[in-house]
């Protein structure tokens, strides 16, 4: 098993999680992150992490097929 | 915490126990089980040597002494690990990888003799044990605080998730968890650094707001930003340390004894496919460490720039009026992350205890099966036979774990008395190792006697010294009776102690070997010592790719970084 794939898909589910959650969550709860959106901003972060890892994961099994 | 927050959580948990599934039917041979089988390729075991070391205590020991002594922390990183990773891998990796040893104990016996073997392999997995149980007494202690989880059930529940991936995956699945963690402590702690740079004004705001804490503490400005300007003498430092003491007890000999003896550390390099694999293994786990003090150690020194700045402070106070530093990541991840993000940061921080458990309990599992089952008691079985005994050594590890976890919770003392002795017994070993590595006349006898008396000096330096801010002669010093020196810091007698453990060990393991004969012949230590070794060959490796340039390059970063700090 290529490590890669489980790394890249748990941040993938993360990163949806946190970006769904950030737009239905209300704006009091960012005061503590000084008014940003954090959880949609860091969300998009994870779900690229998770999607280049899922990548690169998908690349190697391509090439030892 | 809030509903998707446990939703993360147990995200996470899914993925810990499918990694420890799908592994499962690879373990067909005690090596597989004990060692994956020689097949990592380097970048994993090396983010796994580096998680295996960065477990949740030192993660929340760093971002307080970040809190506490500043930028000077990095030390531990920058002179106290980088330096004894590239010699690890460069100089002795070729000797542990390249003897088939499949431990560091069963080094020690190819090179010297059964007695240095023994002696090593039984205070490591009792050292062991105790590291996995204490990790579960302050997971479980710290989410009983924070969030008002049932004690007694967090220590089942992560003794049982730990128990289910090691008995199915083995070292492999420890392996797997540690890099999974590597990248949660990163992505889960790095939005904490932005968001809290942003809030203070950047670094300079940093720095302008530290020179407060500084004067405020009676200590020069700069003294939190700068790591090495305030070394000259241990009044001009909180942590109460001069350079030479610095540099000798932490830089040379905690810190090559930790990372070129330690086989929790060592085996994820022994599992590397190949030589060149593992030779690499510490050289890329330093890069991310010589990095790490932006991660743990800025998080602190933000918390206590804003305990000197909000109306009220920020940390908290422990019951004699000072402040809690150990709450530091804990105070930043509350005070930043909304739900959601804060659900990250936790799972990042359980996830860092959990490996920090697997990876003592995979160590234990082998050093016992290995080095003592195998070797004492029942030698001579088929392999099938050392799979079951490793696989039945996780449960009873585990088992043992949570006595020594509610241990911690009753005899605080007895706890920090094991891990004194643990420092006095490891303090001395890296002398042990250098001379089996590099002098051949160094023999079995020798190598005991030498590691038995710096044991003892170790134990009886720290017994007649104190540190300056102790009053009453105890576990911190002096319980000989008669205090020869005043040390001031205890972090400055720690030093102290190992150089004395070290030295002493080097000297007496040279007298006795001189004294004694050799008992392994030039042949037998073909491939356990240097000048008895052919180089390592790299044909068919470009040039840029080989672990000397590579460790070169890791050098150069550190010393950069202690420049632009400096």
């Amino acid at each position: 098993m290529d490590i890669r794939t489980p790394i890249g898909l748990m941040f993938l589910i993360i990163g949806i999680i946190l970006v769904f959650w950030g737009f239905i969550s209300g704006p009091e709860i960012y005061s503590r992150s000084l008014n940003v959106n954090v959880n949609i901003l860091w969300g998009l972060v994870l779900v690229a992490f998770g999607a280049v890892m899922s990548g690169l994961a998908w690349k190697a099994a391509r090439k030892g097929n | 915490m809030h509903l998707v927050d446990y939703i993360i959580l147990f995200v996470y948990l899914a993925f810990v126990l499918g990694i420890g599934w799908m592994l499962k039917r690879n373990m067909n041979s005690s090596e597989d089980f004990f060692l994956s089988g020689r097949s990592i390729p380097a970048w994993i075991a090396g983010l796994a040597f580096l998680s295996a070391n960065l477990g949740a205590q030192e993660l929340l020991g760093m971002a307080a002494s970040g809190a506490k002594y500043g930028i000077m922390t990095s030390h531990f990183y920058w002179i106290g690990a980088v330096p004894a990773m590239v010699f690890v891998g460069i100089f002795m990796m070729p000797f542990y990888y390249g003897s088939k040893a499949r431990s560091v104990p069963e080094y020690l016996k190819m090179r010297y003799d059964e007695k240095t073997r023994g002696f090593n392999a039984i205070s490591f997995a009792v050292m062991t044990l105790f590291s996995s149980g204490i990790s579960m007494y302050a997971l479980a202690a710290l989410f009983e605080l924070l969030l008002g989880w049932n004690f007694n059930m967090s220590i089942f529940i992560s003794a049982m998730i730990v128990l289910a991936y090691i008995f199915l995956g083995g070292l492999t699945s420890a392996i797997y968890n540690e890099v999974l963690q590597f990248f949660l402590i990163v992505m889960g702690f790095l939005p904490m650094v932005f968001l809290g740079l942003y809030d203070v004004g950047g670094w300079s705001g940093l720095v302008a707001k530290l020179d407060v804490v500084a004067a405020a503490n009676g200590y020069a400005a700069g003294t939190w930003t700068n790591s090495w300007t305030h070394l000259q003498s241990a009044a001009s430092n909180p942590m109460g340390v001069e350079w030479f003491g610095l540099v000798m007890g932490l830089g040379f000999v905690l810190s090559f004894g930790y990372w070129c003896t330690d086989f929790l550390v060592i085996q994820r390099a022994m599992a590397a496919n190949s030589m060149t694999a593992a030779r690499k293994t510490p050289l890329i786990a330093a890069v991310p460490k010589m990095l790490y003090p932006a991660l743990v150690i800025l998080p602190g020194m933000i918390a206590i720039a804003l305990h000197y700045t909000l109306p009220g402070g920020f940390l908290p106070k422990l019951a004699d009026g000072t402040i809690n530093y150990n709450m530091t990541i804990p105070m930043m991840l509350y005070h930043y992350f909304p739900t959601g993000l804060l659900g990250l940061g936790m799972t990042a921080l359980i996830a860092s205890f959990m490996s920090g458990m697997a990876g003592n309990v995979t160590a234990f599992n082998t050093v016992w099966t290995y080095d003592i089952y195998q070797s004492y008691i029942r030698p001579g079985k088929t392999d099938n036979h050392y799979l079951w005994v490793g696989r039945f050594t996780t449960v009873v590890g585990i088992a043992l774990s949570i006595i020594t976890a509610y241990m911690a919770t009753h005899f605080n003392n007895i706890m920090d008395m094991l891990q004194l002795v643990f420092a006095f017994v490891n303090a001395p070993l890296f002398a042990t190792f250098m001379l089996g590595m590099f002098w051949k006349r160094a023999t079995g006898h020798g190598a005991f006697i030498g590691l038995i008396s710096g044991t003892l000096i170790a134990a009886v330096h720290h017994g007649l010294t104190m540190p300056a801010d102790i009053l009453n002669p105890g576990l911190h010093g002096g319980w000989l009776g008669t205090i020869v020196h005043t040390y001031p810091s205890e972090m400055a007698q720690n030093f102290w102690t190992a150089i004395y453990a070290w030295s002493g060990c080097f000297a007496i393991t040279v007298i006795i070997s001189l004294i004694t004969k050799r008992n392994k012949s030039d042949e037998e230590l073909k491939g356990l010592v240097y000048s008895l070794t052919g180089r390592a060959v790299e044909e068919g490796i470009v040039w840029y790719r080989r672990p000397a340039l590579l460790g070169m390059l890791v050098l150069g970063g550190a010393l950069i970084l202690n420049i632009i700090f400096w």
